[in-house]
């Protein structure tokens, strides 16, 4: 069940983006969640289309296996596009569905934000699936560290982070072994009324948190004795480093912006 | 004694919500270079004395001192570089998100050089050969191998002792071979102090010497040919012997005659053997 | 009641880029009332192989037999629920699945879940409690306030009261003292042969396997290598050492003592306690 979801996995294959600092892809990705919300019209839209189209090809990432991975998400989007379709009251009817009509402003609106919604999501996925998640932190760590002048704490939600990112497959292991026990001594995850289902996740979640607590409390004892004591003084092992080709892809996304600002209406 | 890396002096330990004492007047002195085993049941206090080594806990009464530094907490730090642990769950005290950002881990908390800290990270997985492994993540690891990072991130700090807390109870047998096979060469190849704490009396048959604990006190010493000459009085205490030795007891049981308590295979045929069928 | 594997596959994360073979080709019996051991190194198929005895998984190729019911292949398999009851699995550290306020009403769990009414599954926790050599007084605490062997025995305990025909093991002595381990196993021991119940124990102790099993199933990378008694199998020892196993201490003392005798003994003998009164009897002859 959990083997299907791919948005947080990282898929070790040797490309450019792979390559790329992670600092780079971290701003890459927050200007292009602005930049998406230039397009308003099919040609912007599609100029968009072919530049996500081009991102993913320099990735090596096979596109079915991003459309696998959409399914999950497939139904937010359909919902989203029916949403516009019916509600919006723009243009000529195309249809007349009892009390709903349908306007042609409805399914272009629709289609768009259907359009902006998936880019956004494959370029996301992107930098999960092109970068280790501990690069994802340091990345990060590292464009948040000025913070560390007004006092947040940085380096602890850092460290805090990469542990999450170290556990969670430990912890989806053993959530499996927990449910298989449970399922083994008759209890029934999949079927039922909403309320008796809540109930059946009962027996599953207290003792996961029963463990989680006990391996939080393990990896604390762990972490001082191997002189773990806060950020102060400490070094790091892993450097990033910044090469023209991170530069390079944050002018291609201005020129972007630039071209899409152009040819908007 | 002379040269004691380790002297415990008469230590008494509580724990703040218990009445009972979980360590009691225990004194106990390691070698230089000594590979020592403490053995006992669940809560014969040893888990308390290795927490109490890495200064985790403090006495309530007596003395600790590692490699020359008395146990308090200004020293605590520089006692936690000079002793490194390995603990009983492999995957809680796997910090890092790769084998070598674990390895680096402590490192990174000792504040050395990042280009020192490569060469220490390689070195160290050179030692326990896991140098295939740099990047792998730990769900991808099986227990034997886990446990072989913990060895090296121990020993990239260059401690003076090494400290296994049940290190191997939960692995499989391959995985137990191969963690021991692990510190005995990093041992043998770094003149490196060992204390195994363990109830494996498998395992505690390869140190140099023998320390049963009981209810909070040493209840005796020795080397493990000694030890297990007990084997009546281990079972009791709810430690079990190595087959050779339980074969000579069922053996003796049968009426057979034994020069002693065996140890090995091999010796045990051959005592039964020139003891009872050669005419 | 009986268990048959055929030429059953298995694959985790298929059709993924992640897919994995777990294994194949496997087919073994497990008979009414025997206990079998299987036995292999980690990720050898073993713990793949428990999870199809009671339909965790299901087969990808192939077919197993259970009891009357038939689990094949690409089929959708509705009610497993009976299955289930009848095929009661301890996982390995079973104390990990605990979740009640008291250990009476997570024996309960088990037995609630399969249609028991409240009256008969306390009867049943009762009894469990007693089977597992626990005190009744058990039954009101808190199973997070026992130690780690009651914690275990409490786990087993809420198996039994399912009242499995047959008792599916994985590695239930892991992390025991040696006395909980001993006690541990002779319990099961005794189920088979006072209830009759059929026991199929998964175990890295080749010793636990001589001692116990009727017959032995050994698992190499994800298929089934050597099938056969315990006499059988670990007669030959080389055959096991090729796929990374060894034989009982118990057959390696033996074998080292024929050499000194220049014979073999009359039979391979499975436990300590056996080998001890065949050289003592061997002696007696002799002199």
């Amino acid at each position: 069940m959990m083997e299907k979801i791919i948005l947080g996995r990282y898929l070790p294959l040797n490309s450019v983006v792979h390559r790329m600092d992670p600092r780079a892809k971290l701003l890459f990705i927050f200007g292009f969640v602005f930049v998406v919300f230039l397009a308003n019209n099919v040609l912007t839209y599609a100029l968009l289309g072919v530049f996500t189209l081009f991102v993913i090809v320099l990735s090596n990432i096979k596109i079915q296996f991003l459309m696998t991975g959409l399914k999950p998400v497939i139904w937010l989007i359909l919902f989203t596009f029916l949403l516009h379709v019916f509600f919006t009251k723009e243009g000529e009817v195309l249809a007349q569905l009892g009390f709903l009509s349908i306007y042609k402003g409805g399914v272009i609106k629709g289609a768009f934000i259907s359009l902006r919604f998936l880019l956004l999501i494959f370029v996301t996925s992107l930098l999960t699936l092109t970068t280790p998640p501990i690069s994802v932190t340091d990345g990060i760590e590292s464009l948040f560290g000025p913070l560390k002048r007004v006092k947040v704490p940085v380096h602890e939600l850092a460290l805090m982070m990469s542990i999450s990112l170290r556990f969670i497959p430990t912890l989806l292991d053993e959530t499996d072994k927990i449910m298989k026990a449970q399922m083994a001594r008759g209890a029934d995850f999949t079927s039922g009324s909403l309320t008796s289902r809540i109930k059946a996740v009962i027996p599953l979640l207290i003792p996961l948190f029963v463990s989680a607590f006990k391996r939080a409390e393990e990896l604390a004892v762990a972490m001082e004795a191997r002189g773990y004591r806060g950020g102060e003084g400490r070094t790091k092992y892993r450097v990033l480093a910044w090469h023209g080709r991170d530069t390079a892809a944050l002018l291609v996304l201005v020129a972007l912006a630039a071209a899409l600002f152009g040819l908007r209406s | 004694m002379k040269d004691s890396i380790i002297s415990i002096d008469d230590v008494s330990f509580q724990y703040p919500d218990q009445t009972a004492f979980a360590l009691q007047h225990v004194s106990l002195h390691v070698q230089r270079g000594e590979w020592l085993a403490i053995v006992g049941h669940n809560g014969s206090g040893k888990s308390t004395l290795a927490k109490m080594l890495n200064g985790l806990h403090y006495p309530k009464e007596g003395t600790v001192t590692i490699s020359g530094l008395a146990l308090s907490e200004e020293n605590v730090w520089a006692i936690r570089e000079k002793l490194g642990m390995v603990f009983q769950n492999p995957d809680n005290q796997f910090v890092g998100t790769t084998v070598q950002d674990d390895v680096a881990f402590g490192l990174e908390n000792n504040g050395v050089e990042q280009k020192e800290m490569k060469e220490r990270v390689q070195e160290a997985l050179e030692k326990v050969g896991m140098t295939a492994f740099l990047n792998q993540e730990p769900h991808h690891l099986s227990g034997g191998q886990k446990q072989r990072v913990a060895i090296a991130s121990v020993i990239a700090l260059r401690p003076d002792i090494i400290l296994l807390d049940e290190a191997t109870s939960m692995l499989d047998p391959a995985g137990r071979d191969e963690v021991m096979n692990t510190i005995r060469s990093i041992k043998d190849e770094e003149g490196l102090t060992v204390i195994s704490i363990t109830h494996d009396l498998e395992e505690a048959a390869k140190a140099d010497r023998v320390v049963v604990l009981n209810q909070g006190s040493v209840y005796t010493e020795g080397s493990p040919q000694a030890i297990f000459q007990l084997d009546q009085e281990l079972l009791t205490l709810g430690l079990d012997v190595p087959f050779p030795v339980r074969m000579s007891q069922l053996l003796a049981d049968e009426g057979l005659i034994l020069s002693q308590r065996h140890f090995t295979e091999e010796e045990l045929v051959k005592d039964v053997w020139t003891l009872n069928f050669k005419k | 009641m009986d268990i048959k594997f055929q030429e059953v596959e298995y694959r985790y994360a298929a059709g993924t880029p992640f897919e994995r073979l777990a294994i194949t080709d496997v087919t073994f019996h497990v008979p009414s009332g025997e206990y079998v051991a299987l036995i292999g190194h980690t990720g050898s198929g073993k713990s793949t192989v428990l999870q199809h005895l009671n339909v965790l998984l299901k087969p990808l190729q192939g077919e197993i037999e259970i009891g009357s019911r038939t689990i094949a292949a690409g089929r959708k398999e509705k009610n497993l629920k009976e299955i289930r009851r009848r095929v009661g699995i301890v996982f390995q550290f079973p104390e990990h699945q605990l979740f009640e306020e008291t250990v009476e009403k997570d024996i309960c769990f088990g037995p609630m879940n399969f249609g028991m009414s409240e009256e008969e599954a306390r009867q049943r926790a009762r009894e469990a409690v007693r089977l597992v050599g626990l005190p009744p007084s058990v039954l009101e605490r808190s199973p997070f306030d026992l130690s780690g062997g009651q914690m275990r025995r409490v786990a087993i305990a809420g198996v039994l009261a399912m009242k499995p025909d047959v008792l599916v093991l994985d590695e239930p002595t892991a992390g025991l003292d040696p006395r909980g381990r001993r006690e541990v196993m002779e319990l099961f021991a005794s189920l088979k042969k006072e209830n009759g119940l059929t026991c199929v124990l998964v175990t890295h102790s080749m010793e636990d396997a001589a001692r116990y099993a009727d017959r032995i199933v050994v698992m190499h990378k994800g298929r089934v290598a050597k099938r056969g008694t315990p006499r059988d199998l670990f007669h030959d020892r080389a055959s096991l050492t090729a796929l990374g196993l060894d034989v009982p201490e118990t057959v390696r003392m033996q074998r080292l003592f024929e050499e000194k005798l220049g014979q073999p003994l009359r039979q391979l003998c499975l436990t300590p306690e056996e080998l001890a009164q065949e050289i003592a009897r061997l002696q007696g002859e002799r002199s």
